[in-house]
């Protein structure tokens, strides 16, 4: 891997309730170099989500970050002050969100909220602002620029408006991208676009972009190397090709056993019997231990840590070299 | 207010008859009355109210005078301040008007009378709007058009206006010189006529909801004539928002009564309300007789406040959207 | 949008002319108009005279096609008190009812907004608390009793401002002004906030919720991952998005302010149209009755109608979508 962009340690957010705190995410380790994809996988709920709002500062009450630290080419971002934060917003890790319809603010015309993005973060001009926010619009593939920049979003299509959700989330050219599920609210047929788009824009401009998704396909199609979440834990996280032809986590074998392939007989789709425990009843050892097939004692009492397998790493007490010599 | 859960009553569609004697139980185990103790400020308005209205209907009976008999006025105790102040004089610890009346008993009298005819009125625009609802609901076509219709034109109308108008029309059509009887008639069917409105719309949506469900259906083919169906098995289902309604209505119809009764179109002088009170001590304001206008104010603001409060928790409690 | 205007002018119509039915109603039904007009001397002979020349023999129908015709030049009668043309009578008290209701509903809009916003915002703080308290006394109480507060308050504790009147006014033509004075300028604030407190604390509940809604949006999410100012965020795109409902409602209140200044006129002794109903009612004067009825009812029509159009010019989405408004 080239230079690390970002690089995340023992990340771990709570919520607070009246009952104490719930620890959404635990103890979370991961690192996205430049111009590289990491998806994130896991059901929802897994805390997928979590991750991405914690990385870019955006965790809101009653949440909080509880440890761990959270680096941006090698400088700690969490525990940065909220106006320190914001600069870093924008400017150097965009974020796309699911829902391009609700995403763009439906009173002010699109081109209004690029030229709003790049005078907060640049010291562009308002002419040089407008005419950079027909650039990019250009660039993410919007015919007639020129003239779509004064529409209202309303007066796009769904796809579209993803579009112009990544020209803002590209427009002061930040190190680092967050895309929380940026294709589950579009038609099938618009998603490869959006995900070409987004690999091309990566790949040319050198951005590290953390893909959050729960749709393994998309995984496959567009990440370097996948991170599978559990109960607000990494499972696994490896190179996608490896994780996705030699899974190694019980889980992550559920997990890539659920994707439907052409080779692979309908009726031999496996699932995983059971369902993600709520934070409130995390188990004790292993938070998949009850689910798992290949449970045994050590699973109930005591966490795995993630350790090397091939070349990811593993969260599973299977891989430990004391069990294997057993 | 239109943000009533109305398929929250979905539970138990026909109500089995051994299911009747455990209403009071179901009660007592919903989240309600823990929910209820919970809030402070619902028990101290609950209290409130009730000591309002007991110390109201207990008027005869603890008030030193009788504010309405004139036999009982003394001109010699005219504009006694209350007892506090260096010429208060007992009994008359909040002090006496301009013709000797004692102000405590006038307020306690004053507030049964705003009471009863509050809630006369809600009585009044409940029934109308409840019975007008479960019309335009059942029946539908043209009833249900020109029903809503009304309703949507009084809407744009505040309330006292119609008031106003409904009160004037009839002295105009009955004379001026009404008993007081009458005109507590006329009163509560100016405030039925103002306040109909959000039941009905909160009925008939309820009715047009429940219209189609299958047990309304059995009813009919069972052979149980409409009114029947309405009352027993619809009407059940709308009690909630309907109390709802009816509770802030009843501050609404005081406040009502208490405008209508200011702007001198309302209660007479001789047999005051709260508003007819602050009416005639609101002259003495500028002479310094605070307190002739101050008492039947603070008691005018104190029901209105505690039953609102009432109203708000009782709203926020029953509908679960909100939470 | 043009077929929307139209049927809403139309059903603006249908109210109009509902009001009108029963202000002729009234006019023709309410007690005996030769009554009013005759003393208790005059003749049988002599009345029906009067009843003929009235035209009050005429076909109901008949009296109907004349009483509108009349009220549409702007003939409403004849004050039985005051024995002057009512129209004159309200155009004379117009000015006086229109700046005192102008006054207090620009005190609600500037103040609840204010407050609303600052609710919202910073909805933990006890000031937040303090102003929810506050709205709810400013909701549950009687306009007449505010109005005596105040007047117990500022004019007769504190002195130095008016308890009734308008001050000296300026006669610009027919309308008479308090605006121009400092007398009549002095004279407005009791009044006004009077009249405007319950409008205010139903604006400032109102742009409380309605703010705190948009700020859980994507939009207001996505303004911040974008990293705008907190100063952007909420003053530029969430305080638009609410204030979009809140013209409507606000709007739609301006007609109840006039007609509940009635209240406000009667407390303070303010020479407009509210005390002109409020004596008439006194007094059964039914052609002031009927026409005050008529001309609310044409404000409040015409206000609604405003209001729809205003609110297409807000939000893009209502200005284009021709059809689909509904």
């Amino acid at each position: 891997m080239s230079e690390t962009i970002l690089s995340v340690r023992d990340l771990t957010v709570a919520f607070d309730t009246r009952r104490g705190p719930l620890t959404a995410i635990d103890r979370v380790s991961f690192d996205i170099g430049r111009g590289e994809i990491l998806g994130v996988v896991g059901e929802s709920g897994a805390g997928k989500s979590v991750t991405g709002s914690a990385v870019i500062g955006l965790i809101d009450r009653p949440g909080r970050i509880a440890g761990g630290e959270i680096r941006l080419r090698g400088e700690r971002i969490d525990n940065l002050s909220p106006e320190a934060m914001r600069r870093v917003r924008g400017k150097r890790i965009g974020m796309i969100f699911q829902d391009p319809l609700t995403s763009l603010d439906p009173l002010f015309r699109v081109g209004d909220q690029i030229v709003e993005t790049l005078r907060t973060h640049t010291d562009l001009s308002g002419r040089a602002a407008r005419t950079r926010a027909i650039d990019l619009l250009a660039e993410v593939g919007i015919p007639a620029p020129g003239r779509r920049i004064d529409g209202y979003p309303h007066e796009f299509s769904g796809g579209m408006r993803q579009r112009v959700v990544i020209a803002l989330a590209l427009a002061a050219e930040p190190e680092l991208i967050i895309a929380d599920e940026p294709t589950t609210a579009l038609d099938v047929s618009v998603q490869a676009q959006i995900i070409t788009l987004l690999k091309r824009l990566c790949r040319e401009h050198g951005t590290a972009v953390m893909l959050v998704t729960h749709d393994m396909g998309v995984i496959a199609e567009a990440a370097d190397r996948v991170a599978v979440m559990y109960a607000g834990r990494v499972a696994e996280i490896g190179p996608v090709a490896s994780v996705i032809a030699k899974p190694h986590h019980p889980y992550a074998v559920g997990l890539m056993g659920a994707i439907p392939t052409l080779s692979q007989e309908a009726d031999r789709l496996s699932q995983i019997p059971g369902s993600m425990p709520r934070l409130t009843a995390i188990p004790k050892g292993c938070a998949f231990n009850p689910r798992c097939p290949k449970v045994f004692a050590r699973c109930r009492v005591e966490r795995p840590e993630p350790i090397p397998v091939d070349a990811s790493r593993v969260a599973c007490h299977l891989y430990d070299a004391a069990e294997r010599a057993a | 207010m239109s943000g009533y859960d109305l398929d929250a009553g979905d539970a138990p569609p026909v109500p089995l008859p051994e299911a009747k004697p455990s209403r009071l139980a179901r009660w007592r185990d919903s989240d309600l009355l823990a929910n209820f103790l919970r809030s402070k400020t619902a028990v101290a308005a609950l209290i409130a109210t009730v000591l309002m209205v007991a110390l109201a209907f207990a008027a005869p009976l603890v008030a030193p005078q009788n504010p309405y008999d004139p036999a009982q006025l003394d001109l010699i105790n005219s504009n006694l301040p209350p007892i506090w102040q260096a010429d208060g004089q007992a009994p008359y610890y909040l002090g006496t008007d301009d013709q000797g009346r004692d102000v405590l008993s006038a307020v306690l009298y004053g507030l049964r009378l705003s009471l009863i005819v509050g809630g006369l009125g809600v009585l009044t625009s409940g029934i109308l709007g409840i019975a007008l609802g479960l019309i335009a609901g059942y029946a539908g076509g043209f009833l249900d058009t020109l029903i809503m219709r009304v309703a949507d034109v009084q809407l744009t109308f505040p309330a006292i206006l119609i008031a106003l108008v409904v009160d004037g029309v009839a002295k105009a059509s009955f004379g001026s010189a009404l008993d007081v009887g009458p005109l507590i008639g006329l009163i509560v069917v100016s405030i039925g006529l103002s306040f109909w409105v959000q039941y009905a719309r909160t009925v008939r949506s309820s009715v047009m909801v429940e219209k189609g469900k299958d047990y309304v259906q059995a009813a009919r083919l069972i052979g149980l004539s409409p009114p029947v169906i309405m009352v027993r098995h619809v009407l059940p289902n709308v009690t909630g928002p309907v109390f709802v309604i009816a509770t802030i209505n009843l501050a609404l119809a005081i406040i009502t009564e208490a405008t209508l009764s200011f702007l001198g179109t309302g209660l007479p002088e001789t047999m005051p309300s709260l508003g007819t009170l602050i009416r005639t001590g609101n002259r003495f304001l500028f002479s310094g007789e605070w307190w002739i206008v101050a008492f039947p104010g603070l008691a005018l603001a104190g029901l209105v406040i505690a039953i609102n409060l009432l109203g708000d928790w009782l709203r926020d409690a029953l509908n679960p959207k909100l939470q | 949008m043009l077929a929307f205007l139209l049927r809403r002018v139309i059903q603006a119509a249908a109210v109009l002319a509902v009001v009108g039915l029963i202000a002729f109603a009234m006019f023709r039904f309410a007690g005996d108009p030769v009554n009013q007009i005759v003393g208790p001397d005059t003749t049988v002979a002599e009345r029906s005279q009067i009843r003929t020349d009235l035209g009050l023999d005429d076909p109901v129908l008949v009296q109907f096609v004349r009483y509108a015709g009349n009220v549409v030049r702007g003939q409403f009668g004849i004050s039985y008190q005051f024995r002057q043309p009512v129209s004159q009578l309200l155009a004379e008290r117009m000015p006086a009812t229109l700046e005192l209701a102008f006054c207090a509903t620009v005190f609600a809009l500037v103040v609840g907004i204010l407050m609303g916003v600052y609710c919202a915002l910073r909805r933990d703080s006890w000031i937040a608390g303090l102003f929810q308290a506050v709205s709810l006394i400013g909701i549950s109480l009687p306009t007449f009793l505010i109005g005596i507060l105040l007047i117990y308050l500022f004019s007769v504790t504190l002195g130095g401002l008016p308890s009734y009147g308008r001050g000296d006014t300026v006669r610009l033509g027919w309308w008479t002004t308090g605006f121009l004075t400092a007398s009549g300028l002095k004279a407005l604030i009791l009044p006004s906030v009077t009249l405007g407190l319950f409008q205010m604390t139903l604006i400032m509940r109102l742009v409380r919720a309605e703010m705190l809604e948009v700020l859980r949006t994507d939009y207001i999410r996505f303004a911040r991952a974008r990293g705008l100012t907190t100063r952007a965020v909420h003053l530029r795109h969430a305080l638009k998005n609410t204030l979009v409902p809140v013209i409507t409602i606000a709007g739609l209140q301006l007609g109840s302010v006039i007609a509940f200044s009635i209240i406000t006129e009667t407390v303070f002794q303010w020479p407009g149209m509210g005390l002109l109903f409020v004596q008439a009612v006194q007094n059964v004067d039914i052609p002031i009755m009927s026409a005050y009825l008529l001309l609310v009812a044409l404000i409040f029509v015409t206000i609604n109608l405003v209001v729809d159009i205003l609110y297409t010019v807000v939000d893009p989405r209502l200005r284009l979508s021709t059809g689909r408004a509904a």
